[in-house]
């Protein structure tokens, strides 16, 4: 077994930045009241939730905190987005259109309301993952209430055309709701001049706690609560808040902030660099999603004739820690729907690898995943029968 | 996730590889579901004399083509055919439930290998006569 540890699979989980870590300590000793009572052991953490209430709204440019209800994660925004607005809206029409590479949160709650009464399309994407406008123009109707597309997707990188997208939508009075919980703390958002009407984003995709999300609603935007209780979150999400969670989520949005710009740039270079080495190193290998018009830190890999799960278990052995959309990897065995979406057979879609990189990676790991990678393909294919004679040595 | 056992059949698997003149060959699976595995026999004597796989597929499909060519090496084809799915489980410490059914073909991939070796033995018979 390999000493070395290399982490790249930020998009299933993330370190918490050690300044967060700091920012919520307090608020699970000394400020341990509940930000609903009245006295001051309820206001000192009333005064700090509201405070990562201004900063989560800050990253994403919201007109005023107010529009920040804060939830237990990117499920539960999207859950409460898009059945909250169906079930609150539901005599101005009943039609809901989302595109088909989305997060399982949006199109189960999606499936889900196709069940209760609501029409719903699944718009098609092209072989980059990109939803196409003149689809949506054209499947939106005077029943369409709600549209849901994520900014960007986390397991191909493809980053959508928010703005043209909210532009049509609105030309037809439907709402606009985008989960944004690849895409925040990477990328900059600006839902005021993007246009959107309810966004989606995590904290742990920011470096910040695991459990803790949030809903931005644009001023008018209605939704029906999914949980009733106590009316925590302007009455929205009921429950007493996760204090110190809300406290690191809104460090981890101040910092995203000050320290997207830099950090970006430094993670499309490693990207670039990283692609470059992986894609034409070896025969049969491409790239999932388009090139440039990606998240940052996203190498969407493929390879034919060999399956991803014996790739990342093979990755595991030198203590390199990947993702597959691959069927054996996933609760079910059906490949990833938005490897399929994009236009894959199923037998490539088996073959894909995905890296997504973080702050702590650096040119060295990539360097050194980048030398490894033929003889882990090559070997996987040397035990593969469908590999052609061609490759064989 | 996956026992010590799998991962060093993973890591070195066992009679890997073709036999160019086999004498029952079997394939089954496909690469649609993600696992797919071809296994050769070479028979003498009623006995499977060598035996060797080739493997598309996850951790588990490698791990188990690889066991069932250790426990039907050197075996009669009665005895052989006799090696079931759970048998190569469990020699190997267990498999994730959601890969007993997708990705725990090896068995059958041996039978398939014997059924062909009896065919061609038929055809053969026949062109005897």
């Amino acid at each position: 077994m390999s000493t070395k540890r290399i982490y790249m699979d930020h998009t299933a989980g993330m370190p918490v930045d050690p300044r967060v870590i700091e920012a919520t300590l307090p608020y699970m000793n000394t400020f341990f009241g509940n930000p609903s009572s009245l006295h001051s052991f309820g206001q000192e953490p009333r005064k700090a939730m509201e405070e990562a209430r201004a900063k989560v709204a800050e990253l994403i440019n919201a007109e005023r905190k107010e529009s920040i209800i804060f939830t237990s994660g990117a499920t539960e925004s999207n859950n409460l987005a898009i059945k909250g607005y169906a079930n609150r809206n539901r005599t101005r029409g009943t039609h809901i259109i989302t595109s088909s590479i989305e997060h399982m949160s949006v199109l189960n709650p999606v499936k889900y309301l196709s069940t209760h009464g609501f029409k719903t399309t699944f718009l098609p994407v092209d072989q980059y993952g990109f939803v196409s406008l003149e689809n949506l123009e054209k499947e939106l109707t005077d029943e369409t209430i709600l549209v849901s597309i994520m900014y960007a997707n986390g397991e191909i990188g493809t980053i959508q055309p928010i703005k043209e997208i909210s532009q049509i939508v609105h030309r037809k009075k439907a709402v606009l709701h985008v989960d944004a919980t690849a895409a925040a703390g990477q990328v900059p958002i600006d839902v005021q001049a993007e246009g959107i009407d309810m966004l989606t984003i995590s904290s742990n995709d920011m470096y910040g706690p695991k459990g803790v999300g949030a809903l931005y609603f644009k001023k008018g935007v209605v939704v029906e609560p999914l949980i009733h209780g106590g009316g925590q979150e302007l009455g929205l999400r009921s429950g007493t808040e996760n204090v110190p969670s809300i406290v690191g989520f809104g460090k981890a949005a101040e910092l995203a902030k000050t320290e997207m710009q830099t950090e970006s740039e430094r993670l499309t270079r490693l990207r670039d660099r990283f692609i470059k080495g992986l894609v034409g190193a070896v025969p049969y290998s491409f790239l999932n999603g388009h090139p440039t018009k990606r998240l940052p830190n996203n190498v969407a890999v493929r390879y034919s004739f060999i399956e991803g799960e014996s790739m990342l278990l093979s990755l595991d052995m030198l203590g390199i820690a990947a993702s597959s959309g691959s069927a054996c990897t996933a609760k079910t065995l059906e490949p990833s729907h938005v490897l399929r979406a994009i236009g894959l057979k199923h037998e490539e879609a088996h073959g894909s690898l995905l890296f997504t990189l973080g702050k702590q990676n650096t040119e060295e790991e990539v360097d050194y995943v980048v030398s490894v990678m033929p003889d882990i393909v090559k070997r996987l294919r040397s035990m593969s029968p469908l590999t052609p004679k061609e490759l064989k040595e | 996730m996956y026992t010590e056992k799998v991962m060093d059949h993973f890591r070195n698997p066992r009679n890997m590889g073709e036999i160019p003149n086999a004498d029952g060959v079997g394939t089954v699976g496909n690469p649609v579901c993600g696992d797919m595995m071809t296994i050769y026999i070479k028979v003498k004597d009623n006995r499977i004399e060598d035996i060797k796989f080739k493997t598309f597929g996850c951790g588990a499909a490698v791990a188990t083509s690889s066991m069932v060519t250790e426990l039907a090496k050197g075996k009669t084809l009665e005895e052989a055919l006799k090696i079931t799915r759970a048998d190569v489980a469990s020699e190997l410490g267990g498999l994730p439930p959601i890969k007993m059914h997708c990705s725990n073909l090896a068995a059958d991939g041996l039978h398939a290998a014997i059924e062909d070796y009896y065919k061609k033995q038929k055809a053969n018979e026949g062109m005897k006569k």
